[in-house]
């Protein structure tokens, strides 16, 4: 292939699939985007590793921003190593990394081979759930730093946060697991062994019936005091707050259960009702493990200890000082190395800040801080190295004040109880009613039925059907949902979902995507050959207005851009191919400062004023129809940390009823969502960033918007694609009808309660009939409460 | 009917085991990550030197 052949086409980098701009850097016949990727496929190949790219095509990640070369240098102290590490003795080291660009097999490959790039690495085990991989070194051979930085070579840079410095990391609950193994292995057996009691044996074999009875009864034990566990601690906590819940009843049908089928197989009278008992515990776990499967890779429970770095250079008599943030005293100095990000407020005091808060304050572009002026924690420096005074600690910065505000804390108790809840009181209070008539009418009548009857009323109208509908249905929605990238903390996300009344929106990375802008040249027209000048003078800086510059013109040409000069915060200038190319600011390229309403990046060739590039905010091609979709049901509110600028844009896209407020702070934010909900407005809040986090907490629904789920998401009720947010108008339908068909099936588990209960009080209870009632009525509301969600799911197209 | 008793204990104790069996795989963590396994045991092992030329 000659080179040519090479430019003509749109190429794709063989690392990592990027289009390659310049196509000019490759080894062997393979093209490659960067250096960076280049560099990866050398080391890969070196090692025998190419099986990395024939099991999938292209499977890298991009290596065009290259990581800083001692930004693992903090991994030396022995302090953060012993934080990190899960063991270590003197010979070996285990240590698990969060690799959060694991995506594939070939990532698979790689990560477990990794023994062959270093000698000193023993093994590697990948959890690819978790996106963790398990190292276990040599610490004679290598060390943890040097495993992170081949690890970063590779393309897997280890995510490493101030949260990883927390003593303990919650391990996952299995117990219910373990309870419904053994309560469906005693179920399974009673149903085997209660056939002789449904079937009836003859009277020769009278002693085999015992058997099988004290067989029932021993496996019903475990049952009683394992697997039915989670039902008496939750009523015994409810009880506690002197609240009555669904599984109180429930633990009490199944301890009366228990009692009357034992007194019947002690005394001989019968064979009890084990199957039932065990077979609800176990058909009500099921809905329960369903209706918390969590997402184990996501976590809504983040909070600024994730987002902030494990350690950060301290400056001491001229010496980089890796120091963990809960270390960092006032007073220090801290050094900021680029694209890094400030853990504490300070004070600048040497270089100059260009510091990206979109993340913190909404505001889409860079600020420039001039020495001597205050840099708030949550920033991202942006252009070169930085040294700040420590005017606060980390605990004491604005940002993690913001987080630690004690009314966010106490909304956590108050959370919102689910209906079902309440629905199961009512249905308690007539279980007792009709307990007691008929207790008080053969009390009367014949009194050795009372305790048949009331017992077996007991049995029967246990709302088991209640709480398998309620699981299964919510478990289904939660999968249909989590299939449609809309992920939702818990069951209970899905009913406050359905209240709602109030959308509340931040705009910055929400409304907009982050990645991309809207540019619109003013002036004198360009020629094709001006433009690509332009071009190539801006792919000599690394700013974002830059940056956009670039993918907007669109780069054909490779010109050399000699005398290439940035002036931080102000502008670019250089020669490109006999032209002097200015671009910056109005008052850097013409001299005249211009007061620009919208962000706007101003051209001079030769000299000569040109024109300006104006940005403004590109609005996802979502956006329309979602707004189109909640218009009708819901009011709307933006809310944005950045300026007016984009006023009129918004009003045109959301219509004149919707509020829109700017230059909202992170508490401002939080004080309007409390604001409507003081006007009695159930309020959902969507955003993305830190400074919608206190929003988030206190909206009754809180939704965070991600590019990608493996970044980082302030805490938050449920995760949201960014690509799948025009469908949030069906998800929020989805939820809504989810209370409609518990309701249904419900009902229909009545109807099965009512026959039930025509045998039940008159004490005729026959161990067949619930035998049979039971399973049927249980897998009837299964089917119901899956086939219609899912059948509802489909006509959405969801 | 004793041979009734015996086939009894006999399946009682299979089923065990198959409890037992789920218990450990749930403990050891063998459902927590179901793509790993799968793609693991389809990663050849070539000898290193066959490898090195691409």
């Amino acid at each position: 292939m000659s080179s040519k052949a090479i430019t003509n086409q749109q190429l794709q980098c063989y690392h990592c699939g990027e289009t390659c701009t310049s196509g000019k850097i490759h080894l062997e016949e393979k093209v490659f985007c960067c250096e960076g990727c280049k560099m990866v496929f050398q080391i890969i190949n070196q090692n025998g590793l190419c099986d990395y790219y024939s099991l999938n095509e292209r499977p890298g990640i991009n290596q065009r921003i290259a990581a800083r070369k001692d930004k693992f240098a903090f991994l030396d102290n022995n302090d953060i190593q012993a934080k990190l590490v899960s063991f270590k003795d003197e010979k070996q080291t285990h240590v698990t990394f969060y690799l959060p660009q694991m995506h594939c097999s070939s990532c698979l490959y790689l990560l477990e081979n990794l023994h062959k790039l270093d000698e000193g690495i023993i093994s590697s085990k990948v959890n690819f759930t978790r996106k963790e991989v398990d190292i276990i070194l040599l610490n004679r051979q290598t060390s943890l730093r040097k495993t992170a930085d081949l690890l970063t070579a590779i393309g897997y840079e280890p995510y490493i946060s101030l949260n990883d410095l927390k003593e303990t990391r919650p391990a996952i609950d299995k117990s219910m697991v373990y309870q419904i193994g053994v309560a469906g292995f005693c179920f399974g057996n009673i149903m085997l062994m209660s056939f002789p009691e449904y079937l009836g044996v003859d009277a020769s074999e009278a002693g085999l019936r015992g058997i099988f009875r004290w067989m029932n009864f021993g496996l019903a034990i475990p049952v009683l005091l394992y697997s039915a566990l989670p039902f008496y601690i939750s009523s015994w906590k409810s009880l506690k707050h002197k609240f009555l819940n669904i599984d109180a009843p429930i633990a009490l049908a199944i301890i009366v259960t228990f009692i009357r089928s034992a007194y019947e197989v002690i005394s001989g009278t019968g064979g009890g009702y084990f199957d039932s008992m065990t077979g609800i515990v176990f058909f009500m776990l099921a809905g329960r493990i369903l209706q918390d499967k969590t997402y184990r890779q996501l976590s809504f429970e983040r909070d600024y200890t994730s987002y902030f770095p494990i350690a950060v250079s301290v400056l001491k008599d001229n010496n980089e000082v890796p120091t963990t943030l809960p270390e960092i005293k006032t007073g220090d100095t801290l050094l900021i190395h680029h694209e890094e990000l400030i853990p504490a407020d300070g004070i600048l005091t040497k270089g100059k800040a260009f510091i990206d808060y979109s993340f913190v304050t909404g505001e889409s572009l860079p600020v420039l801080k001039e020495v001597g002026e205050i840099v708030y924690a949550g920033g991202k420096q942006t252009e070169g190295n930085i040294e700040i005074l420590v005017v606060k600690e980390v605990a004491q910065s604005y940002l993690t004040k913001l987080w630690n505000r004690d009314e966010l804390k106490k909304q956590e108790e108050t959370k919102s109880v689910s209906f079902v809840h309440l629905l199961s009181r009512y249905f308690t209070y007539i279980v007792f009613t009709i307990a007691a008539i008929t207790a008080v009418y053969w009390g009367i009548n014949d009194s050795h039925k009372i305790w048949p009857a009331v017992t077996a009323i007991f049995i029967i109208a246990c709302p088991c059907a209640l709480l398998l509908s309620n699981t299964f249905t919510n478990g289904n929605i939660l999968t249909i949902l989590g299939r449609n990238h809309f992920y939702l903390r818990s069951a209970q996300v899905i009913e406050d979902i359905a209240d709602i009344d109030h959308v509340v929106f931040d705009k910055t990375g929400t409304l907009t995507s982050t990645q991309e802008q809207d540019i619109v040249y003013e002036g004198d027209p360009l020629t094709h050959i001006q433009k690509q000048r332009i071009a190539a003078l801006a792919r000599c800086s690394n700013h974002p207005l830059s940056k956009a510059l670039v993918k907007y013109i669109g780069i054909t040409h490779d010109m050399q851009v000699p005398g290439f000069k940035e002036r931080t915060g102000h502008g670019i200038e250089g020669f490109v191919e006999d032209d002097w190319i200015k671009l910056g600011s109005g008052e850097y390229v013409s001299g005249i400062k211009a007061k620009d309403d919208t962000t706007t990046v101003h051209v001079s060739i030769e000299e000569k004023v040109r024109g300006r590039f104006c940005f403004s905010n590109h609005y996802r091609e979502s956006v329309n129809e979602l707004v189109h979709d909640l218009k009708g049901n819901y009011q709307l509110s933006v809310i944005s940390g950045d300026n007016t600028s984009e006023k009129e844009n918004l009003k045109k896209i959301l219509g004149e009823k919707t509020t829109l407020l700017f230059n909202q702070k992170p508490e401002d934010k939080l004080d309007y969502i409390r604001y409507l909900q003081q006007r009695g407005k159930k309020v959902m809040m969507i955003g993305d960033g830190l400074n919608d986090s206190g929003a988030l907490k206190q909206a009754n629904v809180g939704i965070a918007v991600t590019e990608q789920t493996n970044n980082f998401t302030p805490a938050s009720d449920a995760i949201i694609e960014a690509k799948k947010i025009s469908r949030l108008a069906r998800f929020i339908h989805l939820c809504r009808a989810n209370k409609n068909i518990v309701m249904a099936s419900f009902v229909m588990s009545i109807v099965y309660n009512i026959i039930g209960l025509y045998f039940a009080v008159q004490g005729t209870l026959d161990p067949l009939i619930a035998a049979i009632l039971m399973p049927s009525s249980s897998l009837s509301i299964v089917l119901l409460t899956f086939g219609s969600s899912s059948l509802l799911a489909r006509s959405m197209k969801l | 009917m004793s041979v009734i008793i015996i086939l009894l204990i006999a399946s009682i104790s299979v089923a065990g085991l198959f409890l037992a069996a789920f218990l450990w795989g749930v403990k050891t963590g063998q459902f927590e990550d179901d793509y790993s396994p799968s793609s693991r045991i389809l990663f050849e092992d070539k000898p290193a030197s066959a490898t090195k030329s691409l």
